[in-house]
């Protein structure tokens, strides 16, 4: 199948595997060497805390998951093959959702639920269903609205009912993107740390939690690897099976570069479209417009000052917050411009590899997918003790944060590629060849045009990523100003009505900065598929 | 209008920040280059004695630029030309972790924040040179015997201290006739039944404090029994102090409960903060419930530049800098010839007696009581 040189496929690998190497598997090797002990071991393995952790991370992750894509399916459909007004919209609203960091997110959330629900692990469930909901849309959307409609045509022209068409056409054919998004949401949903801590019960704790517990309230470093370790055992499991499963299930279609997206048009797709998109903007809306309000909102009244003083260095005569939201703007978008430079450089690349290196691509694959799941707390302090001597001596460098938030975000970007990339047709390929190609001149004719478009997708989705990152942000040690989720957390860590204010004035800008990149980003697509068409 | 402007604004400053970052990276080179070029010339010539830069490193809430704490960093940097780089390491726990994975060849020069309840931790480890600030030394700058007690071979410096304490709504109690409670045990009874909240001790650090009152006033033995009590009262718990504060308390956060474990620098915060500005303390502290707690700075081990690091914690424990910490940091300074601001003197409350346990006992303990903890509360 890949006749491509392997020095051509290598060369592609090679990037994408040093930086992984770099930046994630030789700093969780140096911390698990500096902090693994037999002792870590043995009590971690046999205190009975540990197991009963491991049980609630599994099934409140498998719970939500499959919550998450049965609901998510319905939204992916209409946004990829109906044109509605607003549908950019509702993608950026729920995308904000997903990136937007949960201890502004949680707290939103809480506000709206009912008290009987309040920190229980339905909470829990219910705003990992909300807010992974983009994963499922964006994820499957995208290889649905690639979808060629002339099968799911020919099947109505025989009498399939849509029910008939949707289950024998259409879901088998994009159930690799399920597959791949429900691996993202599980992946997500079983590391969960703010949602859990805002909203479980007190005490309820995810391996995740733990970990940070461990390493940084308790001191016991080892034990906080012994259980990262876990955790990543689990979910390395995981990801060897969702890989394989991609690969097996993943079909050559005709695809089509351009959305074949129809307006409804009778009345019940009319009223189908509505409702769901509806629901969707709800889900999305409710908890912004919570975060909206608050930022008017004080003890005694409703108030404009927390956005008219924004940047004001003096909140009174000689008194300073010394979190200035401005700065964190500004260095947010800064660091998300970095971020998303190595995140779409790192996972254009792997997608290529990962689809021309056949069965070891999977191990690409995987392999990127694991600092997803491996905690913040271990990445960051491996950092730590592997970066410390010359010539690596990185401590502390302004790029090291883009760099965590990238490790984030490749994924992404590989996930949203390598569905379209599978998918391409080989007869096209070998068409090329018949025509004459050589193999490396088919496959750039052929292959690498469909990369572009998830590409900038993907990108999209990445700077939004760093935009909302909080954990690798926050355990790595940082000079200079913060990111807007680092200043939110800390306004919101201190008593006094402005800062409260100011820290959902900030929280409500970086709602409206990650709506207004993901909406730019997929007008400009819509516009250049628009001329592609034209032409 | 206002979201354009917000735009250009956002644009204006990330083109600035992208300028500043690139004269950053561009510094050490520079540095470099001066080292390497034969005849040491002219513009280095101004600076007073020395032209090192040191890194504090300090827990996140450390203001990193603009206020007065900054500017105070800045004069000690014009005397001495050491200039002062703040490095935030994550919440203090997460800064003693890493300071311990990295004692001996530590991410800066001065550490500032490390709390009294995990100073046996740090020592134990080996984060820091021993050092007696000039100022102590030579008698110049005083500060109490209780906070010295901790530190008796100059393991770190003492330099701030705080409580944390009970606080409550002063117009609930009002509007309803009711008195606060005035004691530990009074939070216990019925008349202030589901009033409560207070923060998980195993993930917060206000609510390990106020666990450690509790032990302090009913003991190693007794602690146990108080807490089925509270349970029984309807106390609640959530994870930390924002939900605490700006989910659950009524007054910031128009929840239910009219009493939340926070800090005795509350109230006059919630006054130098206020929107609309306001002269009185909406909330105050039941005194009775205050434990205390003492941070530390001290010199790193490892440090490569020993000697400015410890005229920086000379500085720190000096007269200069003491005095711009209540407005800043929200704490005492522990320089007793520093006068406090008007709103520390009015509104917050030092408590004749507050409450501490030996940092050692604590260290040794911490791990069990929150197991014990965790069972009886929330098992």
């Amino acid at each position: 199948m890949n006749r491509l040189p392997r020095r051509l496929v290598g060369a592609l690998a090679i990037g994408p595997i040093a930086a992984l190497g770099v930046f994630y598997l030789w700093p969780f090797a140096t911390l698990l060497a500096e902090a693994l002990t037999g002792g870590a071991v043995s009590d971690t393995l046999t205190r009975s805390q540990t197991w009963d952790v491991v049980w609630f991370t599994f099934w409140q992750a498998m719970v939500s998951t499959m919550c998450t894509v049965a609901i998510g399916i319905i939204p992916a459909f209409v946004v990829a093959r109906f044109e509605f007004r607003g549908r950019r919209l509702l993608v950026g609203l729920l995308t904000a959702t997903f990136v937007l960091p949960t201890v502004v997110m949680g707290a939103a959330f809480l506000a709206l639920l009912p008290d009987s629900v309040d920190r229980t692990v339905w909470a829990v469930i219910g705003a990992h269903v909300a807010f992974n909901l983009a994963v499922v849309v964006r994820v499957v959307g995208s290889l649905w609205e690639h979808l060629p409609t002339d099968m799911e045509h020919a099947a109505a022209t025989l009498g399939a009912s849509r029910r008939r068409t949707l289950t024998t056409i259409s879901l088998p054919l994009i159930r690799p993107a399920i597959t791949a998004a429900a691996t993202i949401v599980f992946l997500f949903t079983f590391t969960s740390f703010g949602v859990i801590r805002i909203l479980g019960a007190p005490g309820t704790r995810t391996i995740e939690v733990e970990v940070w517990r461990r390493a940084t309230q308790l001191g016991d470093i080892g034990g906080a690897a012994v259980l990262s370790l876990l955790q990543l055992a689990v979910l390395a499991v995981l990801l060897v099976w969702s890989t394989t499963a991609q690969r097996r299930h993943s079909r050559a279609l005709a695809l089509e570069a351009t959305a074949p997206r129809r307006r409804p048009r009778t009345t019940a797709q009319r009223r189908f479209v509505a409702l769901t998109a509806g629901a969707a903007a709800l889900v999305a809306l409710v908890p912004l417009g919570a975060l909206v309000a608050r930022s008017f909102s004080t003890p005694t009244g409703w108030s404009t000052n927390a956005w008219t003083d924004l940047g004001r260095v003096e909140v009174r005569p000689g008194i300073r917050v010394g979190t200035d939201p401005v700065e964190a703007i500004a260095n947010s978008l800064t660091t998300a411009a970095w971020a998303t430079a190595f995140a779409v450089a790192v996972g254009a690349l792997a997608s290529l590899a990962i689809t021309a290196a056949g069965r070891h691509g999977r191990l690409i694959d995987a392999g990127l997918m694991l600092p997803l799941g491996t905690s913040a707390v271990t990445i960051g302090l491996g950092m730590l003790i592997t970066f410390d001597v010359d010539p690596v001596d990185w401590r502390a460098s302004w790029w090291l944060v883009p760099v965590g938030h990238a490790l984030v975000a490749v994924p992404f970007v590989v996930r949203t590629c390598v569905g379209v990339l599978r998918s391409v047709d080989p007869a096209m390929t070998a068409a090329a060849a018949t025509l004459g190609a050589g193999p490396v001149r088919a496959w750039r004719a052929t292959v690498v045009p469909y990369l572009w478009r998830p590409l900038a997708a993907g990108g999209a989705l990445a700077a939004a990523i760093s935009l909302g990152e909080f954990g690798a942000t926050s355990f790595l040690s940082r000079s200079g100003g913060e990111t807007m989720p680092i200043a939110i957390e800390q306004l919101l860590g201190r008593t006094g009505t402005t800062l409260q204010a100011q820290g959902y004035v900030l929280a409500t800008i970086l709602a409206a900065v990650t709506i207004a990149l993901v909406v730019a980003v997929d007008t400009i697509q819509g516009i250049v598929d628009a001329r592609v068409t034209g032409e | 209008m206002t979201a354009a402007r917000n735009i250009a604004a956002i644009l204006a400053a990330s083109l600035a920040i992208t300028a500043c970052g690139s004269d950053d990276v561009a510094e050490p080179d520079g540095d470099g280059t001066v080292a390497v070029g034969p005849p040491p010339t002219a513009p280095a010539a101004s600076t007073p004695t020395s032209d090192e830069t040191i890194t504090l490193v300090a827990y996140d809430s450390f203001p990193d630029a603009d206020t007065s704490l900054n500017e105070a960093l800045a004069s000690f940097t014009a005397t001495t030309g050491i200039g002062v780089d703040i490095l935030r390491a994550g919440d203090t726990g997460t800064m003693l972790s890493k300071a311990s994975l990295t004692a001996g060849n530590p991410e800066g020069d001065v550490m500032w924040g490390i709390d009294d309840s995990l100073l046996s931790r740090a020592v134990a480890d080996g984060v820091f040179d021993p050092y007696v600030a000039t100022g102590l030394a030579d008698g110049s700058v005083e500060i109490s015997e209780e906070f010295l007690a901790l530190v008796p071979d100059g393991e770190a410096t003492p330099v701030d201290y705080g409580d944390v304490c009970v606080n409550y709504d002063i117009g609930w109690f009002s509007e309803r006739d009711l008195d606060p409670p005035a004691s530990l045990a009074d939070l216990a009874d019925p008349a202030y039944a589901g009033l409560l909240v207070v923060q998980n001790p195993a993930t917060s650090s206000p609510g390990l404090a106020f666990l450690l009152a509790t032990i302090h006033e009913y003991g190693l033995e007794g602690w146990q029994d108080y807490w089925t009590a509270l349970g029984e009262n309807g106390v609640e718990v959530v994870e930390g102090w924002t939900e605490a504060y700006y989910e659950r308390f009524t007054w910031a956060g128009g929840g239910p409960t009219p009493m939340v474990v926070s800090y005795g620098s509350s109230p006059p915060a919630e006054v130098i903060f206020a929107d609309p500005p306001r002269d009185d303390s909406p909330t105050g502290v039941i005194e009775a419930t205050c434990y205390r707690q003492v941070e530390f700075a001290g010199v790193l081990r490892g440090t490569d530049a020993p000697e400015a690091a410890r005229q920086l914690v000379d500085f720190l424990v000096g007269d200069q800098f003491q005095a711009e910490i209540p407005l800043n940091l929200f704490v005492y300074p522990t320089n007793e010839a520093v006068t406090l601001p008007a709103e520390f003197v009015d509104f917050a409350v030092i408590p004749e007696q507050s409450r501490t346990l030996d940092p050692a006992v604590i260290d040794a303990n911490r791990s069990t009581w929150i197991d014990e903890w965790t069972e009886l509360v929330l098992g």
